[in-house]
């Protein structure tokens, strides 16, 4: 019978202890032989790895940025966060800057342009952490096309660099190409619920920065 | 004393043993097509990825060792885990077992006000029965993994942990979202990116109205808070993101110790799981973030019988679980029975293991037998636990328990001592070999032996014996 004064959480607690016994005397050591963070970054890994999973990869100059932007989004309506390099927007494009829109409004853009934050070379995703160049997390979500703006500076070779970049405090999104499903007999369908189509631009290591 | 999950609530058991539910599965031709599609579908898509990586094993035999600690830490971590939660504006609540749980969500869900809430795909609210708590207080939860909702539509249950409509080809897909989806295209086909469309059309609105929203969690991280979703749809991101309300249902044992825990983790489960180098999305987040998601955040801990599996030193190790799902497919029970025969929520080898566990032996009986042995799940497993081991552990539990309840033994053990006699004296020997032919007549294959061997032949096929024994032909020669 549960006591009626021990509230579950002394319960639980209770449970462990009695089920795991006296402390050992001294924690085992997790054995980590893999391979750590550092490895030599390569760059078309990368773009072979997003390429594989369906995302468009272009590589240009960061002045470049708004012609692709203009070639891929030209004459639609794009969602842009508050901290988004301005030079990247072409004319053609309608911008609204997200300063708290409401979420049936981001859904009516045809795109979203963003920056990122750290990108992983091995496994072909970006990562997204909220600065200001990155915005809200619903931005990247509800418009169909996201245009993401990566510095190769900002890519790393595998799965510990990019943890041992990132701030655990900040709500964070990986994106390994576009949203997909594999629930019908297991073929990998593109596109349901998030962006269907997710452009991912590569710019050299350039004097802008962005702010976080 | 250990406390198991409670019977009358949530799906840990089934309505009959494996043996007959596994023979109804092998009878659906249909049934096994599907499944061996899939299975074998995915684990060749799995082994390419595998291979990519080099340390592959180093980080197998990571993950075993940090999953090993974090039991061995469990009430520090997730008092760690609680208070890191708590420091960034989340409120935890404690579950003892299902009944709690559902009182829980039930609870904070009627508080908001709300009859509607949305689901990611979670196994923890499959075990306990939540829709149907939810349902019983007037609440509507809405699946929205396609698959969950496949089977959601379809009034079905799922039969894998990570493809719940594993069972399901196109065509049956195409005739329950003609039946079931309110306003869909009449001339919808059975392509499955036009099935995928309509389930996009059909869940936006949903997405952009529902004010409350029901997750599970992959990971939880102790230093820090941090949450871990792992998905690919992106219905999970707007479950976590969209709403007012976030409310998160997690087994206790998904805590790890640290943030440079995930490295391990987040390589090992997207390629043993969907066989990707990493699945489309993940989503982390650590209580709310003002002007960004939810704003209020609750995070329930589950027990549910897992202090009790806990307790077991052998079997404990099934609490290591990252849900990758490799070991049912490549499994060959359960390629040929599918989940449903489980009975329980946890299909295949780990569900084997697992689900009697948590209910208590006795009340899963039939599953520790629900395996050939073949040790293929120990393979497959990315964090090495050895299932194998445990069935057999668990089998000596029940059969220990079977002999103080019955006082008298098996008729397997019977037949066990009989034949070790036998095998003892030589012509007792021949002459059962000979008298193993009369077994051509009466246990013709799909008959099997009679009372009270039956009890061994009704879940296997009995080989038929040679017209001549080895014996006989040699002194021919």
């Amino acid at each position: 019978m549960v006591d009626a004064t021990m509230t579950s959480r002394e319960l639980i607690l209770g449970r462990l202890r009695a089920a795991l016994g006296p402390p050992p005397g001294s924690p085992g050591e997790v054995a980590r032989d893999y391979r750590p963070a550092g490895g030599a970054v390569h760059l078309d890994v990368l773009v072979h790895r997003l390429t594989d999973y369906r995302a468009s990869v272009h590589q240009c100059s960061d002045d470049e940025v708004a012609q692709v932007v203009d070639a891929i989004l030209g004459g639609r309506r794009v969602v842009i966060p508050a901290g988004l390099p301005r030079h990247w927007l072409p004319d053609t494009v309608e911008a609204l800057t997200d300063d708290g829109l409401p979420a049936d409004e981001i859904a009516t853009a045809d795109g979203v342009v963003t920056a990122a934050a750290v990108a992983i070379a091995e496994t072909g995703t970006v990562i997204l952490d909220a600065a200001a160049d990155q915005g809200r997390r619903v931005i990247t979500l509800l418009p169909d096309v996201h245009i993401c703006v990566l510095r190769v500076d900002q890519v790393v070779a595998g799965v510990p660099d990019a943890l041992a970049r990132l701030d655990p405090r900040r709500p964070l999104t990986w994106i390994s190409g576009p949203s997909a499903t594999s629930d019908i007999e297991l073929n990998r369908v593109e596109g349901v619920h998030g962006p269907r189509n997710l452009h991912v631009v590569i710019v050299p290591r350039g004097t802008h920065h962005s702010g976080g | 004393m250990p406390t198991t999950a409670p019977r009358g609530v949530g799906h840990l058991r089934g309505d009959e043993p494996f043996p007959v539910a596994a023979r109804r599965s092998l009878a659906d031709a249909q049934l096994r097509r599907n499944l061996g599609h899939a299975t074998s579908t995915i684990r060749a898509k799995s082994a390419a990825v595998i291979d990519e990586v080099p340390d592959w094993q180093e980080l197998r035999e990571a993950g075993s060792a940090i999953k090993a600690d974090t039991m061995a830490r469990l009430p520090e971590l997730l008092q760690q885990l609680e208070t890191a939660v708590v420091a960034a504006g989340g409120t935890v609540h404690w579950a003892v077992d299902a009944v709690e749980a559902n009182r829980i969500v039930t609870d904070l869900v009627t508080a908001t006000g709300t009859d509607r809430v949305m689901k990611v795909k979670s196994m923890a609210t499959q075990e306990i029965g939540l829709n149907e708590a939810l349902e019983a207080a007037g609440i509507e939860p809405v699946e929205t993994d396609l698959a969950e909702l496949i089977v959601q539509l379809g009034r079905d249950k799922p039969s894998h942990i990570l493809v719940p409509a594993i069972h399901r080809n196109r065509a049956e897909i195409r005739e329950i979202f003609l039946r079931e989806m309110p306003g869909v295209d009449p001339s919808l086909t059975d392509e499955p990116a036009i099935l995928a469309a309509a389930a996009r059309r059909h869940l936006r609105r949903t997405f952009l109205s529902t004010r409350v929203a029901i997750s599970g969690a992959n990971f939880a991280v102790a230093e820090t808070g941090a949450l871990a979703v792992v998905e690919s749809e992106g219905n999970g991101r707007m479950c976590l993101t969209l709403p007012d309300t976030l409310i998160t249902v997690m087994g206790i044992e998904k805590v790890i110790p640290t943030w440079a825990d995930l490295e391990v983790f987040l390589q090992l489960l997207p390629r043993a799981s969907t066989g990707e180098r990493m699945n489309p999305y993940t989503s982390m987040w650590t209580g709310v973030t003002p002007g960004d998601g939810p704003q209020d955040f609750h995070l329930v801990l589950l027990d549910n019988g897992r202090s009790a599996v806990l307790a077991d030193e052998v079997g404990r190790q099934a609490l290591h679980c990252i849900r990758c799902s490799a070991c049912l497919n490549v499994c060959p029970v359960y390629e040929r029975t599918g989940g449903h025969a489980y009975g329980s929520v946890y299909p295949g080898p780990i569900g084997a293991v697992l689900s009697p566990q948590l209910t208590g032996v006795e009340d899963n009986a039939s599953l520790p037998y629900a395996s050939s042995l073949c040790g293929a799940c120990f393979d497959a497993c990315p964090v090495k636990i050895d299932i194998p081991s445990i069935l057999v552990h668990l089998r000596a539990e029940h059969v220990t328990a079977y002999r103080s309840e019955h006082r008298l033994p098996s008729a397997e053990a019977v037949t066990m001592a009989a034949a070790a006699y036998t095998m003892d004296h030589l012509p007792m020997y021949e002459a059962a070999q000979r008298g193993s032919r009369l077994a051509r007549f009466a246990g013709r294959r799909g008959r099997g032996l009679p009372p009270p061997l039956s009890g061994w032949t009704v879940g296997r096929d009995l080989p038929q014996p040679p017209p001549q024994t080895f014996r006989e032909w040699w002194t021919q020669r």
